[in-house]
């Protein structure tokens, strides 16, 4: 049965992703007073670039092909181990939040490869752009890490969800700022405004999109939606450990479904957060995007002396 | 007027006094001075306006000669300088090293009419490889239909400038871009993000527009010069009316001339909004992408509504306007204006107040003073870095002899300045607008043209929205045009992009790139 589930919820993880993509992206219109396109868009993209023809660069060696499928599965791995309906998963309890942040690197090491390998100079400005910015991401995200891992006396998501599913509903100020933190981290790792603008066409401005700018047809369908997956995992880990509540403990018909419930309302709700950033913020300068980082790092090393100081003892 | 020609006397160039042009006057040196005249007019603060060539053949010379022509300005002054040299031996001083903004425009001469500028920039602009060596399309004996060849070999071994040294790497972007843009190539040397050099290469989109105006009659001309750069169809097709009515001594009833004056402040307003909003969109502020975009938009369909075109392509034609406005329609614009003031105040409150887009826009992509002086630059580049220059203003033409024009000038040079110096245009061509449609006269909307005898000439000056615009046209025999050169003044601006963007970083090439937002069509020509 927790197998079953399991899977299940790798399957929903990975299906609904585009989903949540197109949620944002009709908020977002509709902030502007636009029309916007079906929720299902992101599915019919997908679905128009698989039929598509794959067109690969002469000069692109093995790095370039296996890309899109190794950042794929890697994405896919990494939602083994964050919770998404309920917490007693065998998955989750095989792998910790250490090797989540490590499933992240190994993407990102292979994405900004691939962005090296066809030697185009746009691939090689956005593979530069993507390691600064990881170079000070993976940091803080490794101290929201901790902060967590020193609270609940251990790695692994599952097990300190769990821990704060059975305390009261208090407020812990080593969380809030540890969750400041990540929420800027997942905003710098998914591309969003103000570090990346995932809808420009400017490509002596992208970051992301300059990597994967030589990709096509179904391997770009598979980057497109391993991005589409990375930025539900953010959601997912940023509302299921700060916010716990809802997700079921049990695999019982009823307690999955409320679980599935919370998380939409959960994820649905941090959209809307999300675009009202987005609307209300231009892009920042590139030279801009450390300080930012060293902000979301800054956040997580208060939290974690909060903890030592107030919460310890 | 009277201290340039006392100096270049003092200098023994002759200069001989030819019959003027208005707006300009026409002084003829020999070649072999056209350097040092341009060395002697520099010191004296003359600016650079325009350049081009022409072969005089047929009635007007038993032997037929090339004839160069450079315009300078002065504030409200306008001087034609031309030389004349034998076909033979088609070679003189170049202008450049004392005009920058004369490089170019030298070269394209030098493509495509074979006339050689000594000291000059020897790499090709405009000729890319559609045509053999030695062929020179805008000569006299060359077809109108052009020589075609199968397939034009790619254009490759441009001598680009290099650089060396560690860490220095070249980025080539363009001519085919991610969006839906205009092509045009653009060469960086950056070491990490900085971008040591920028090097433009334009020429893509070359459309023979001044060797498909020879043949024309008026109204054929008119259609051509409307399509130098769609964007300003109406400076452009006023423009090349106007050097059509100076040719043949027309004046425009004072009706269309206002009307005309209405198309281009709506042209004018229209572009301004969807160059800020593009701005915003270049620094993903989208809020105000949308929001300017929709009020353009808005300006469009108006202008299709009453119009008759969203562009307005096509409205002005030779001895007026074909349009007419009734008073019905007079009152919509009049209601549409204060639409827009309303809704206009309300987004620049919210885009000036918000932090983040000051960060982005403020001290990004300076062009200081002395650049924008040496450069030559005019509009609201030239404005936004204290280049006090309006064409209504300066030297106004009807119906801008009636009004009062207030020009923005900023001297920060940066984006942001080049954003708000659009915007306080915007508001200065909502009131020129209000005043034009109360001021409105009635009468006629065109008059005809009578034939002009051959070797006529006129010059059209007009502000349009990106700054001056010049138009040169001469006839030929029966009233059929010989010669028509349409100066976008993106010829003086383009040039700004590359100084203004050095010690920038690359991501931010984009929107100072926008804050220009040079016409490759008006250009390549």
């Amino acid at each position: 049965m927790a197998w079953l589930v399991n899977v299940l919820q790798i399957v929903l993880f990975v299906a609904a992703s585009p989903l949540l993509v197109g949620w944002i992206k009709k908020l977002k219109c509709w902030s502007q007073n636009r029309r916007a396109p079906s929720i299902l868009q992101p599915y019919r993209d997908l679905a128009k670039l698989l039929r598509k023809e794959t067109v690969v660069p002469e000069r692109a060696s093995w790095v370039f092909r296996l890309s899109p499928y190794l950042i794929f599965a890697v994405a896919v791995l990494a939602c083994a181990i964050v919770p998404l309906l309920a917490v007693h998963l065998p998955t989750a309890a095989l792998a910790d939040v250490i090797v989540l942040v490590g499933f992240l690197a190994l993407a990102r090491f292979f994405q900004a490869l691939a962005g090296l390998d066809v030697g185009t100079a746009f691939g090689g400005m956005g593979s530069s752009r993507e390691m600064t910015i990881a170079s000070l991401a993976e940091p803080a995200m490794l101290m929201v890490v901790f902060t967590l891992a020193v609270s609940m006396g251990t790695t692994n998501l599952a097990s300190a969800i769990e821990t704060l599913l059975h305390q009261l509903p208090l407020i812990r100020p080593s969380f809030v700022f540890a969750a400041l933190g990540l929420a800027l981290v997942a905003v710098a790792e998914t591309g969003r405004i103000p570090v990346d603008n995932p809808a420009t066409h400017l490509e002596l401005t992208m970051i992301h999109e300059a990597m994967i700018l030589e990709y096509s047809g179904h391997h770009l369908a598979l980057i497109e939606w391993a991005a589409q997956i990375r930025l539900m995992l953010y959601g997912a880990l940023l509302v299921n450990v700060f916010l716990p509540w809802g997700l079921a403990e049990s695999f019982d018909p009823s307690s999955l479904g409320l679980g599935l419930l919370a998380i939409a309302v959960k994820l649905g709700g941090l959209a809307g957060l999300l675009v009202l950033v987005e609307i209300l913020l231009a892009k920042m300068r590139l030279f801009r995007a450390p300080q930012f980082l060293g902000f979301a790092y800054l956040l997580a090393l208060v939290g974690m002396l909060i903890h030592v100081i107030l919460e310890v003892g | 007027m009277n201290e340039l020609h006392a100096t270049l006397e003092n200098a023994g160039i002759a200069v001989t006094i030819l019959p003027p042009l208005p707006p300009g006057e026409v002084w003829q040196i020999p070649s072999q001075d056209w350097g040092q005249a341009a060395q002697i007019a520099q010191s004296l603060k003359w600016r650079w306006s325009a350049g081009w060539g022409e072969e005089i053949v047929g009635a007007q010379r038993a032997v037929p000669r090339y004839r160069v022509n450079a315009l300078l300005a002065k504030p409200g002054k306008y001087l034609l300088l031309r030389t004349e040299v034998p076909q033979d031996n088609p070679q003189l001083p170049s202008q450049a090293p004392y005009y920058h903004a004369a490089d170019r425009s030298e070269r394209h001469t030098r493509d495509l009419l074979g006339i050689h500028f000594l000291g000059g920039d020897t790499r090709r602009w405009t000729r890319h490889r559609a045509w053999e060596e030695g062929e020179f399309p805008l000569r006299c004996n060359f077809p109108v239909a052009g020589s075609r060849q199968e397939a034009t070999p790619p254009d490759v071994a441009y001598p680009f400038l290099q650089t060396q040294g560690a860490g220095v790497y070249e980025i080539p972007v363009g001519p085919v871009h991610a969006g839906i843009i205009e092509p045009g190539h653009f060469r960086f040397q950056a070491v990490g993000e900085t971008i040591l050099h920028l090097e433009e290469r334009l020429g893509y989109v070359h459309k023979g527009i001044e060797k498909i105006a020879t043949g024309r009659d008026m109204l054929g001309l008119c259609r051509l010069a409307g399509r130098v750069s769609g964007d300003t169809t109406v400076g452009h097709a006023w423009a090349a009316c106007m050097a059509m009515e100076q040719a043949t001594k027309v004046e425009v009833p004072r009706r269309a001339a206002f009307l005309r004056a209405i198309l281009a402040e709506r042209e004018r307003i229209a572009n301004h909004l969807w160059d800020m909003a593009s701005i915003l969109n270049d620094i993903a502020f989208t809020f105000g992408y949308y929001q300017l975009g929709r009020l353009r938009e808005d300006v469009l369909r108006t202008n299709g509504k009453i119009f008759g075109h969203r562009l307005l392509m096509d409205r002005i034609v030779p001895g007026g306007v074909a349009v007419e406005l009734d008073n019905a329609a007079v009152r919509y614009l009049d209601r549409e204006i204060d639409r827009l003031r309303r809704e206009l105040d309300e987004l620049v409150t919210i885009v000036d107040r918000n932090a983040s887009v000051g960060d982005r826009l403020y001290t990004t992509g300076v062009l200081k003073v002395e650049d924008a002086i040496e450069l030559g630059c005019v509009g609201y580049v030239g404005l936004a870095s204290g280049q006090d220059l309006d064409v209504r203003r300066d030297r106004p033409y009807p119906p801008y002899d009636e009004l009062s024009v207030r020009v923005p000038v900023e001297q920060s040079g940066d984006v942001g300045a080049r954003f708000w110096v659009r915007y306080k245009e915007l508001r200065t061509a909502l009131r020129l607008l209000r005043q034009l449609l109360e001021r409105l006269p009635d009468g006629p909307t065109r008059v005809d043209l009578a034939v002009p005898e051959e070797g006529a000439e006129g010059l059209g000056i007009v502000e349009g929205w990106r700054g001056e615009i010049v138009s040169y046209v001469r006839f030929g025999p029966d009233g059929k045009i010989a010669r028509f050169f349409p100066r976008d003044p993106s010829w003086l601006n383009w040039p700004a992009l590359e100084r203004l963007i050095l010690g920038n970083i690359v991501p931010e090439f984009p929107v100072c790139n926008k804050s220009v937002n040079g016409s490759y069509s008006g250009v390549d020509l």
